[in-house]
């Protein structure tokens, strides 16, 4: 995508051949481990193992004071009758769902509003880059909860065209409406991915389109947004898994409770209160293995989906 | 660019040229001549105009909130939820003052654990990252390809898939209210983006320059500390920026780990600034907030070019 991985394919294609690769093999397999050992520890201690430590926990009846108890599947039976859970689910569906594909056309809107190199850019660029940067943050959250507030920024400002605002974020019906809202905000770093993508895309094809009498509209059709597929990809998918864990915003906003009546009560928020709440650490495990086949399965689902749409040019 | 090359000279345009012509009336204008179209000039300025306009619009409304919240924070308390305007009639500085010491502990206190953390959190990740991705990047070992793989994967791992057991350990040796759950982590390479962000930029050093050292007699421990560390300096900053920033901002670790006032980093403290004001003390919340982003908005100042950068190539968050 940048000078930085073309260089890298160019020194791969450059590079000794096989044979003497296979030299190296042995020469460097002690070198590599000491070098890899801070990562393996890292990958042994605090990623996998705990993984598979919380795959057995999920099956277990875990509260930190006594050791765990196996209950088979009483955990998994537990999720499909808990309502609170169903209700979380549809919460976080509804975020992903709306709040990433509005952030990323905005983000691609923008960037293609500033691409054909305006004057100016570094600076607009800036302006849209800063809240995602500020974003994550529980100060944004907080500003975000007296704006949207009942007598907040936005509804101050609608008073002045006589307009009288609900109370965004307690009411039920728009409180999630205002999280999303956060999540677009926060648009500038896929808009500087499309950036980059944009400038990736060949100068001749669209002067072939103009001698061809392309309109404006055909040429972000035919030539655009073949060639940006694969970002727009490569953002749909980090994007969704990011927002699939989702939980400061939400949190703040609403005081740690998710509500108002569970209405931002995402899946991570109801994990933590299971988790570290009520300590039903068993429980809180079988989430999250479920969160995690959840964002598999979705990854899975845009891969395969992707054969369809994404072009790719070589 | 080679179709460009039939043309006359005039009409040549360097590869960035053909980005402001827009709004360049000279450059634009010549091209346009050649198409026997000056109306067309015209149009195409009012276009760069509208774009202007939709660009300052956007932006404006992106950034209103953070203006006003900064301004709000120099007014009296009252006036927060009855002027949206950034109007300011007298600077008042109450409202830090009162924020600053309204927890258990001065502000500052806060801020020096976040600190703290960040640094830890800085240090580990260039030292582990750096050391994985110089194996990934230049030597050949059994399993390389299962483990890149297996890398590449945790960069993707949901951090609450493993936050319980993980709990379980730390809180097992004690570490609970400590920083080392957030530290040693850091230490131990678990940030992967960061290590696949070294690998692709150790990758476009040439290999001539190892071979060169190698045959001085230089070991891997050598190459590693005298050619590739002095080079990949822009990786090295740029994930010292992100480290900064994400660090700083980290509230679900913190919220799990620390829960004595003594320990609180400024994302904690501020959560409990949230949960303990009547809502009469909006000012100081928003002093406060603003106190807290503001380094980071340094680093976004003098940093944005790593940063820009560091998406462009490897489209972290």
């Amino acid at each position: 995508m940048s000078a930085i991985s073309e260089l890298s394919s160019m020194s791969r294609r450059t590079g000794p051949a096989t044979a003497e690769e296979k030299r190296a093999n042995r020469r460097d397999n002690k070198a590599a481990y000491i070098f890899l050992l801070p990562w393996l520890i890292g990958l042994v201690a605090i990623t996998v193992g705990p993984m598979i430590m919380s795959l057995y926990l999920s099956f277990t009846d875990y509260n930190l004071l006594q050791p765990p108890e196996w209950v088979g599947l009483d955990n998994f039976t537990r999720m499909l009758g808990d309502a609170r859970l169903h209700n979380s689910l549809r919460v976080t569906f509804t975020y992903v769902l709306v709040g990433v594909p509005l952030q990323l056309a905005v983000a691609l809107l923008i960037a293609l509003v500033l691409d054909k190199g305006l004057r100016g850019l570094p600076f607009y660029r800036s302006i849209f880059y800063l809240p995602s940067l500020l974003g994550g943050s529980v100060a944004v959250a907080i500003l975000w909860k007296q704006i949207f507030g009942t007598s907040g920024l936005v509804n101050q400002v609608l008073a002045m065209f006589g307009i009288t605002g609900p109370g965004w974020i307690s009411d039920p019906s728009t409180s999630l409406g205002s999280i999303i809202l956060l999540h677009v905000w926060t648009f500038g770093s896929p808009m500087i991915i499309f950036l980059a993508g944009l400038r990736q895309i060949p100068n001749m094809y669209y002067e072939a389109a103009e001698v061809d009498g392309a309109s404006t509209l055909q040429k972000f059709w035919r030539i655009t947004l073949p060639m940006l597929s694969p970002i727009i990809f490569f953002n749909l998918v980090l994007q969704i898994i990011g927002s699939f864990q989702s939980f400061t915003q939400a949190f703040i906003v609403s005081g740690g409770n998710g509500g108002p009546s569970d209405s931002t009560m995402f899946f991570t928020l109801y994990l933590y209160q299971k988790g570290f709440g009520q300590f039903d650490m068993g429980y809180a495990s079988a989430m999250a293995w479920f969160l995690l086949v959840i964002i598999g399965a979705f990854t899975a689902i845009n891969f395969i989906a992707s054969k369809y749409w994404v072009f790719y040019d070589d | 660019m080679t179709e460009l090359q039939t043309l006359p000279a005039t009409e040549k345009q360097p590869p960035s040229g053909g980005k402001t012509r827009a709004n360049s009336p000279q450059g634009g204008g010549r091209k346009r001549e050649s198409r026997g179209s000056l109306a067309f000039s015209r149009n195409a300025r009012i276009k760069a105009l509208a774009k202007h306009a939709v660009l300052i619009i956007t932006g404006g409304i992106m950034i209103y909130p953070l203006l006003w919240m900064v301004v709000s924070s120099l007014r009296p308390n009252d006036m927060i939820f009855r002027e949206p305007g950034l109007w300011l009639n007298s600077l008042e500085m109450g409202n830090y003052t009162d924020g600053w010491s309204a927890l258990t502990h001065p502000f500052g206190h806060y801020m020096l654990n976040s600190a703290v953390v960040v640094i830890g959190s800085i240090l580990g990740n260039l030292i582990s990252c750096s050391m994985a991705a110089y194996a990934f990047a230049r030597l050949q070992f059994s399993g390389k390809k299962l483990f890149f793989g297996v890398m590449l994967l945790t960069i993707m791992l949901p951090f609450h898939v493993i936050i319980v057991p993980q709990y379980i350990l730390f809180s097992q040796i004690g570490w609970v209210n400590t920083f080392w759950p957030l530290i040693v982590p850091k230490l131990l390479a678990t940030d992967a983006f960061f290590v696949f962000l070294m690998v692709q930029f150790i990758r476009g050093i040439p290999k001539e320059l190892d071979e060169a050292a190698r045959i001085d007699g230089a070991g891997h421990p050598r190459i590693f500390l005298r050619v590739i560390l002095p080079l990949m300096v822009p990786a090295l900053a740029t994930t010292t920026i992100f480290t900064f920033i994400w660090t700083w901002n980290d509230f679900f670790g913190a919220l799990i780990y620390l829960t004595d006032p003594e320990m609180f980093t400024v994302p904690v403290a501020l959560r409990a600034f949230v949960d303990s004001q009547s809502a009469t003390s909006w000012g100081s919340l928003f002093a406060m907030s603003i106190v807290s982003l503001l380094p980071v908005f340094l680093v976004f100042l003098f940093g944005q070019r790593f940063l820009i950068k560091g998406i462009a190539t490897t489209g972290i968050k």
